[in-house]
């Protein structure tokens, strides 16, 4: 299988801003066999009311444990933890992570409960570019707590062709 | 950013070509010191390393009954963990048979030919990496044991050259980089001294495990030199230069680089 | 079957809080990368985990593209009993694979 050719990276994303343009802010998906356009900040929103609806996002409680300065994009050790006594009355039900300039803004969506014994879930992600990182939890109490933070991505020095 | 690599490549480019020195033995440090505190915390753990997922593999491998002779490495082999202990420090190796190094890969496919009568493994394929990986993984922590001997001296002296001649586009060598300016940063990334202390190894930007000829193949090209097929004598010199520039330093194999 | 390596401590005490960690092998093509020829590589992910502990959910994710190949995830529960924990990821093209291990809780 090819790999990423950082000249094909950067024709990629010239060619998806483009067409993003193209495509109207909305961020609309465009012909079947084409790329969707990359995530803005307008589609991560989207995506989040998906998750929480119309609630309030409460800053606190979750914290996002990201290397500020990453190496290679393509894999990224990701810790989300929230602070909870993980009880049956009083617990994480969920963690979702979302970003904001991917081609595809979520990330991961784990269900939790008061089995977990501790909200925290880690694992590594993919960010295409430097970009904000948003993390939320949905507490039993219908409750929403989010946290984010901005990674700088650095890209290989050298091309590697294959 | 890409503009200011061009610009240090040009300068180092136009610089005159008085000697690259050898890094001094004391002096030299594993790629693994130059990588980030999580890339690291990745290849010190087995659970969370994803070459690990090759070794296991490699193992399973290592217990296949194969070619028309039947025999699995074990079979002559027995407990790799005993057997294989120390085998890739001392890779690439002088194959008397055909006069020249072999490395760790090729001494796989010819004892696949020769022991087991069955069909070389294809370069860079998945069961060659994982057997590599797991061979390699049986030598984890002891000292690369590359000695100078009269029957490897002009391989090696070869591999030499080739790390210090310059070439390509941008007539670089090795050496401008890798002993003259270790340790300072191209576009962001600080350049190891490039010891191939880990291999195979799961490379990040590849996103899967690979050998040291497909780095050293990607090197060529990122200088924009006329690269070399895998298994072409040049890489093995190379190779073989590579590991006894390291000779004494411990073997991380399988590692993790970005 | 993909490799697939499980980290879970063998034994436990009732009520302790242990980390499961887990790792298996998979290309995770996000579906954007352009072929030699400029078209998208079809998208070939594991979108579904879920962990059971003697046959109860106890962690469940959905997993996007942006996770990176080879996907490791970890995460908590609270050994409750002696038995099995079962790991199962699903995926694109039928993508199937399970694995499981035993825990001791005393």
């Amino acid at each position: 299988m090819n790999n990423d050719d950082r000249v094909v990276q950067r024709t990629r994303r010239r060619f998806l801003v483009e067409t993003a343009a193209l495509a109207g802010a909305a961020g609309m998906g465009l012909a079947l066999d084409a790329a969707p356009a990359p995530a803005t900040p307008a589609s991560m929103h989207t995506a989040i009311r998906k998750v929480v609806g119309e609630a309030p996002l409460n800053k606190g409680k979750l914290k996002i444990d990201v290397p500020a300065l990453i190496e290679n994009g393509n894999a990224v050790p990701l810790t989300v933890s929230c602070e909870s006594p993980m009880t049956e009355s009083d617990h994480v039900k969920a963690i979702h992570v979302f970003t904001e300039k991917n081609p595809q803004p979520n990330v991961i969506g784990a269900q939790l409960g008061p089995r977990a014994g501790r909200a925290s879930v880690s694992t590594r992600i993919r960010l295409a570019d430097t970009q904000k990182i948003v993390a939320l939890a949905q507490m039993s109490d219908g409750s929403f707590w989010s946290d984010e933070v901005e990674v700088v991505v650095t890209l290989a020095a050298c091309l590697e062709g294959t | 950013m890409i503009a200011a690599a061009a610009l240090f490549l040009i300068a180092l480019a136009s610089a005159g070509t008085a000697g690259s020195a050898e890094i001094p033995l004391a002096e030299r440090k594993s790629d693994y010191e130059f990588m980030g505190r999580e890339t690291r915390a990745m290849q010190d753990d087995d659970t969370a390393n994803p070459a690990t997922l090759w070794v296991l593999d490699g193992e399973t491998l290592w217990q296949r009954k194969d070619g028309s002779a039947g025999k699995s490495c074990g079979d002559c082999h027995g407990d790799a963990r005993t057997s294989m202990k120390g085998v890739a420090t001392r890779y690439p190796a002088f194959d008397a048979a055909r006069g020249r190094p072999v490395n760790l890969e090729e001494r796989i496919n010819i004892c696949r030919a020769e022991k087991q009568q069955a069909t070389p493994l294809p370069f860079e394929s998945k069961e060659l990496l994982a057997l590599a990986a797991y061979v390699g993984r049986q030598s984890r922590g002891m000292p690369i044991e590359i000695t100078e001997d009269a029957r490897i001296k002009p391989f090696l002296q070869a591999g030499r050259d080739m790390f210090t001649e310059r070439q390509g586009q941008l007539n670089l060598s090795c050496a401008q980089c890798h002993d003259d300016n270790w340790g300072q940063k191209l576009a962001g990334a600080p350049i190891p001294q490039g010891h191939p202390t880990g291999y195979p190894l799961y490379r990040l930007e590849w996103q899967t495990l690979g050998s040291l000829q497909r780095r050293l193949r990607n090197c060529l090209f990122g200088i924009r030199a006329v690269s070399y097929p895998y298994g072409a004598p040049e890489l093995v010199n190379l190779e073989l230069y590579l590991m006894w520039r390291a000779r004494g330093m411990p073997l991380e194999t399988p590692a993790v680089r970005p | 079957m993909a490799r697939a390596l499980i980290n879970a401590p063998a034994k436990a005490k009732r009520g302790e809080v242990i980390e499961i960690k887990t790792l298996i092998s998979h290309v995770m093509e996000t579906g954007f990368r352009p072929d030699n020829a400029g078209k998208p590589i079809p998208r070939d992910i594991i979108t579904d985990f879920i962990c059971k502990y003697n046959g109860e959910e106890i962690f469940r994710a959905e997993l996007f593209p942006a996770i990176a190949a080879n996907p490791f995830l970890t995460f908590f529960t609270v050994a409750t009993e002696s038995g099995t924990l079962n790991f199962e990821w699903t995926g694109d093209n039928g993508f199937s694979a399970t694995e499981s291990v035993n825990i001791t809780v005393e």
